[in-house]
């Protein structure tokens, strides 16, 4: 795995492909207007995602974990430009994902658009059942012009061969075929115009153990060979595991910890982290001494003051219940808690 | 002693344009009193079907082809809808993967806990309510004497699987059922429940068959753990056997495909392709196309259960020695 020194221990440095900086994204989730006016009720906004920054280097798996209502599919959608951010830039390749996403592209944005792909976590809902797959598999070809006639089957053919399944597979319709199948085509789908990036949204979640497997092996295969960066989003933390170099822990839309795999499963900083890798149950069944896991997730329409982690956090003091931390750099990653900046968060 | 629950040899079956389709066959097992038995199996293995016969809860057109459940040495398979609504909730308690749609959204959870008492124990209102109370906060809720009064909707998710076990509970059963009782909450959440449904179960005294996909909720909760493939048992023995040392070659590869945060590998062991549908299970062992061990008699007979240490496995290269041994499992 190419791993380029500079990106794995400072994020802002080297040349990344991916460079989010300061993103935000808030959703309206108000009554209607007339019940809102009857009712004497203000606007409730639920801030998704709010002040995020990572960059992602050239060839690098970062990941993001994080629970329900942590954000991380917001942020997958506002990366690739499905929706437009509230603030913050997101910059591909030197080319910033603006405003402009949505109206008229510039001719940058289309050339862009190309190089980066996603792959959802629903293999049954993001094929369309009446394509048969060849031309699902085409048809970023075909939009993008990038090939026709007997080259694109030919090019349709090599990806299916590439995906482990058959040429003559591309005749058929996606309900023919099992959910780990059509999480296949939808990858050769997503690696048809030839992506740079890939952004994959719970890749193997809707799949089973022995399946997950075998997807987890051929997009490692896929970007060994073709060189691809990714974008991994997941709440399984051993698949995360599995597939990053880097990750970054969600909670409440804010990442609280960004860190190289090695160190982030091994000596987790943030109580949050620590709190997320004890909660996992593990096939090893040792008796851990673990950090019991207490509380739930907060409700992001109304998240808590200070930290938005202090209700369920061991170390929370008067500071935390007040006054939000930063991300502050801290042993080989990046950490948000004032108990780890004050040296009170030790083991 | 007499088993909380044993079943014998059960079938389900689901008539078709196309012929009888066997989603559970020949099924057998037994659980003891306190015994947390884990059932494991990816999709269409048929782990929430054999669930579901054993409390006669089979939705058509499926139906209960054969075999025997004995509820402490009571055989139950055979009894009237009537009979059988009476087991179900005051002798076998039920914990789905939902807490949202197994609570009544127009009931307080008080009246809910309270209506499951007094319908299979014979108290009072009063002393209904105070047992409620006492359930719910065995289940953990924060200020259980105020929120009692709340719908379930005032309720995280956590919480109403919290008060889904209380009510699984409530009649003091012989038996809980609980169908992926996590797989809907996120891992924080999910290891206070397991904590909570486990100490229960152990203080009052219950057996439970613990239905779930997720192998390491089954390594940290259950005593015995039985692995199904395409309809059967493949293997069932001590859960610490069957995730360490496991013997049929689909748990090994289930055990192997699983990444783990202990140690993480460069790659996955994979199984090649993926369980077979109802209408194409294959002659033989189910497992031969995918069985990187299957040799000739696989593709030809089916293997039969045989004891090998504490384990049972369906597996030719584990076939019972010509002398029967005198274990017990």
């Amino acid at each position: 795995m190419p791993v380029d020194g500079g990106a794995m221990t400072d994020p802002v440095a080297g040349d990344p492909l991916v460079a989010v900086e300061g993103l935000a994204k808030a959703f309206d989730v108000s009554a209607p207007w007339l019940d809102r006016t009857l009712g004497g009720e203000g606007r409730r906004l639920l801030r998704a995602v709010a002040d995020v920054s990572f960059t992602i280097g050239r060839g690098e798996t970062f990941a993001l974990v994080g629970e329900s209502g942590s954000g991380k599919s917001t942020i997958a959608r506002l990366v690739v430009g499905l929706i437009e951010a509230d603030r913050g830039t997101v910059t591909i390749d030197g080319v910033a994902i603006g405003r402009v996403s949505m109206g008229r592209a510039s001719r940058a944005l289309k050339t862009l658009r190309r190089r980066m792909q996603m792959i959802f976590q629903d293999p049954f809902a993001s094929l369309n059942p009446r394509m048969r797959v060849d031309a699902i598999v085409g048809e970023p070809m075909r939009a993008f012009g990038l090939a026709r006639g007997r080259r694109r089957r030919e090019r349709v053919a090599a990806l299916l061969t590439a995906v482990g399944l058959d040429p003559l597979d591309g005749r058929r319709f996606p309900h023919e075929f099992s959910g780990g199948q059509r999480q296949r085509i939808s990858i050769a789908r997503a690696l048809a115009s030839e992506p740079l990036f890939l952004v994959c949204d719970e890749p193997t979640s809707a799949l089973d153990v022995s399946v997950q497997a075998q997807i987890l092996n051929l997009l490692k295969d896929l970007q060994a060979e073709r060189g691809l960066t990714f974008l991994f989003i997941s709440h399984n933390l051993a698949v995360v595991q599995h597939m990053a170099d880097r990750v970054g822990v969600l909670y409440l839309g804010r990442l609280v910890e960004v860190a190289p795999v090695e160190t982030v499963f091994v000596a987790p900083l943030h109580p949050y982290t620590r709190m997320l890798l004890d909660a996992v149950p593990d096939l090893s069944m040792s008796s851990r001494d673990r950090l019991r896991a207490t509380g739930e997730i907060a409700n992001p329409i109304d998240p808590p003051p200070g930290c938005a982690f202090h209700p369920r956090c061991p170390l929370a003091d008067t500071r935390c219940r007040t006054e939000p931390p930063h991300l502050l750099a801290a042993g080989s990653g990046f950490v948000a808690c004032h108990a780890v900046a004050e040296g009170r968060a030790a083991l | 002693m007499t088993p909380v629950l044993r079943v014998t040899n059960l079938r389900v079956s689901f008539p078709t344009r196309r012929g009888v389709l066997t989603a559970v066959d020949g099924v057998s097992f037994e659980i003891a009193a306190g015994e947390v038995l884990g059932v494991v199996g990816e999709s269409g293995a048929g782990k929430s079907l054999t669930g579901a016969a054993v409390i006669g809860l089979v939705d058509l057109p499926g139906r209960l082809a054969g075999g025997e459940v004995h509820l402490a040495g009571e055989r139950i398979d055979i009894l009237s809808e009537a009979e059988m609504r009476k087991v179900r909730g005051r002798r076998i308690g039920m914990i789905f993967q939902d807490p949202l749609t197994s609570l009544d959204p127009l009931k307080t959870i008080g009246q809910q806990l309270t209506e499951t008492i007094r319908t299979h124990l014979p108290l009072g209102r009063r002393a209904a309510r105070r047992r409620a109370v006492e359930l719910l906060e065995e289940v953990g809720i924060p200020a259980a004497a105020q929120r009692i009064d709340a719908y379930p909707h005032a309720f995280s998710g956590g919480m109403r699987q919290r008060v889904v076990i209380a009510l699984a509970l409530a009649a003091e059963p012989a038996l809980v059922i609980a169908d992926e009782p996590t797989t809907a909450l996120d891992v924080s959440v999910q290891a206070q429940i397991i904590a909570v449904l486990k100490r229960m179960c152990r203080e009052h005294g219950a057996a439970v068959m613990l239905i779930t996909h997720d192998m390491g909720v089954i390594a940290e909760t259950a005593d015995r753990v039985a692995v199904m493939y395409a309809g059967r048992i493949v293997e069932v023995g001590p859960v610490a056997d069957v995730v360490r040392r496991p013997l049929h070659p689909y748990t090994a590869g289930l055990m192997a495909a699983i990444p783990s945060l202990a140690h993480r590998t460069e790659r996955l062991a994979q199984i090649p392709g993926a369980m077979p549908r109802l209408d194409a299970i294959p002659r033989g062992c189910a497992f031969h196309p995918r069985c990187a061990e299957a040799f000739a008699k696989c593709v030809l007979a089916r293997p039969e259960p045989a004891v090998v240490g504490a384990s049972r496995v369906a597996c030719f290269l584990h076939e019972a020695a010509p002398e029967p041994a005198l274990a017990t499992t």
